[in-house]
């Protein structure tokens, strides 16, 4: 099944043509990654899906993007239920300077639609689903800086978890990490993926192997190839996939 | 060897234009302190003028400076905030906002005897609020406006683009950033930026000649329309219109002493507040 469609979806940053015409399909409950060289327009793409690219002035968009049946850009779309709906985690972990509890209800409190009760029950589901919980549960009031880096990019993905998302987007979640870490979080998402749909952003190929269903490699903002992560490594179909999963360019 | 040379030559003159500026403010305290230190005592300090403003204290005086600044900040810093808010999240950028800015830099660069022109001609004149607390309350506050709107844009633009991207990315209208995230993260610096107001505040003479200050009031103001003495104009009071030198010139510089001391002490809390908060900041 389909959970997230773009179609013809051109993108500029004023006369800057970031996105050219890019079709793509996530389907619901996988993991799909993302790869291709710096400034080809990964973090672009992602961002369209829960329109942060809204907030750069100056920025032109066309063609669709469906979040199941709906038009994302449609004119009766609620920006901010959609971006509650689409969790995303940045490059560097970044939660606020808060306490951790406050950090994961983030989300529950700006929404104002649960009881303080049910508001704990959440930050707790949320932190173990993480596998934060054991680490935390005696500190929830500590400030979330108190982290480790880690742990912190794990906080963060328990903050997007806690408004019970449709679909995760990474942008290069590791790559401020150290190799523990990282592992850490790959297993993380591949727990993760029986209840959202993740999409991921990552430099490294060999992550994008290890745990993505599916893989799509992006050039100068075109979308390349799209397919099963074992088939594009095994048998790329574009010259341009093939250089880039040998090395050759990056 | 060359090197060696040119290295302990800067070191000499580093230590020079320490030492000098060291020296001048040791003299500079040295010379306030010595004349005005004999005069100094609790009852200095809680006691009205007495006898033509050549004996007693400076009571009323410190009574109408703590309100005049009081007052000032709790008008500026609120609007200098929401405006500050207004430039930094919702303004377009374009040549409104430029202007906009430009304004408000020459603002603060205006000398401040111009804001008490300016204060006498709107507030004490045309909106007839005549020589009085309030209308020396809103010079003031007129003058530290541009101040706190630099001080909290300098605060906004400190707030790390990530946690405004995270607010968002987790559903959070403007408005909800605005108050959750940007104001929480920047109200330290801000909190510093607003006591240092106060000491400036404090300390100015010429906005309130001739929108608040007295020459003598022996009674305390009891309302936003009296006039009050204050500690600056006091001091200029009893040097340029005092018919007794002899007694008044050490009573200037003992409320140049304490006026000294109260800036150092604001100071020196918004230096605390500042390390402190520094030292628990983690990002
Ligand atoms: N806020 C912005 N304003 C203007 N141009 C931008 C902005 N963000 C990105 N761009 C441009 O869009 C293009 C794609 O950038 P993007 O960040 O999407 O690349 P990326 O594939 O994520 O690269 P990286 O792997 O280095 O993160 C680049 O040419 C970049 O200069
Ligand atoms: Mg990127």
């Amino acid at each position: 099944m389909v959970k997230l469609q773009a179609q013809n979806l051109n993108l500029y940053f004023g006369k800057n043509h970031v996105l050219k015409d890019v079709n793509l399909d996530i389907q619901d409950k996988k993991i799909t990654a993302m790869i291709g060289p710096s400034g080809c327009g990964k973090s672009t793409l992602l961002r369209t899906f829960n329109r942060m690219n809204d907030l750069i002035p100056d920025v032109k968009i066309s063609g669709s993007v469906r979040l199941g049946e709906n038009d994302i850009y449609a004119g009766k779309m609620d920006l901010y239920k959609l971006r509650a709906k689409i969790g995303m985690v940045f490059q560097k972990p970044n939660p606020f300077p808060k306490s951790i509890f406050k950090n994961v209800s983030f989300g529950l409190d700006i929404a104002g639609k649960h009881q303080k009760c049910e508001i704990a029950d959440i930050v707790e589901e949320s932190l173990k689903a993480v596998w934060l919980w054991d680490e935390v549960k005696n500190r929830l009031h500590c400030s979330a800086m108190s982290l480790s880096g880690g742990q912190q990019q794990r906080l963060c993905i328990a903050r997007a978890l806690a408004n019970e998302p449709e679909v995760l987007l990474l942008d290069e979640p590791t790559s401020a990490l150290d190799p523990q870490s990282t592992a850490r979080i790959e297993e993380l998402c591949l727990a993760l993926k029986d209840r959202v749909s993740i999409l991921i952003v990552t430099h490294n190929i060999a992550q994008a192997g290890r745990i993505a269903d599916f893989t799509a490699f992006m050039y100068l903002g075109e979308m390349i190839e799209y397919a099963p992560t074992t088939k594009m490594f095994t048998v790329p179909q574009d010259k341009r996939t093939e250089a880039y999963l040998t090395g050759a360019f990056g | 060897m060359k090197r060696k040379l040119s290295q302990l030559l800067g070191f000499f003159f580093l230590t020079i234009c320490m030492v000098l500026t060291m020296a001048f403010l040791g003299i500079f305290l040295y010379s306030i302190f010595s004349q005005g230190w004999e005069v100094l005592s609790l009852r200095f300090l809680l006691e009205a003028p007495r006898e033509g403003m050549t004996a007693g204290g400076i009571f009323p005086a410190l009574v109408g400076t703590f309100w005049l600044t009081l007052l000032a900040v709790l008008i500026a810093l609120p609007l200098g905030l929401l405006c500050s808010i207004y430039l930094f999240s919702y303004a377009r950028k374009g040549p409104f906002l430029s202007l906009l800015k430009i304004t408000i830099n020459t603002l603060a660069g205006v000398p401040s005897i111009i804001f008490g022109l300016f204060g006498m001609a709107l507030f004490v004149n045309m909106l007839s609020l005549d020589v009085s607390l309030i209308s020396g309350a809103l010079t003031l506050a007129v003058l530290s406006l541009p101040i706190v709107i630099n001080a909290s844009q300098e605060a906004f633009s400190g707030v790390p683009r990530d946690f405004i991207e995270a607010a968002y990315a987790l559903g959070a209208t403007k408005r909800q950033m605005i108050t959750k995230v940007l104001i929480p993260t920047a109200a330290p610096n801000i909190l510093t930026s607003a006591i240092l107001v106060v000491g400036r505040v404090a300390g100015e003479t010429a906005p309130i000649i001739f929108t608040a200050a007295t020459f003598f009031n022996r009674r305390l103001p009891k309302s936003l329309g009296d006039e009050v003495m204050a500690l600056p104009y006091h001091i200029f009071a009893l040097m340029t219109e005092g018919t007794h030198p002899e007694a008044q010139v050490p009573i200037a510089y003992g409320s140049a002493v304490v006026l000294l001391m109260l800036v150092l002490l604001i100071s020196s809390l918004a230096l605390i507040i500042r390390y402190s908060l520094r030292k628990k900041r983690q990002w």
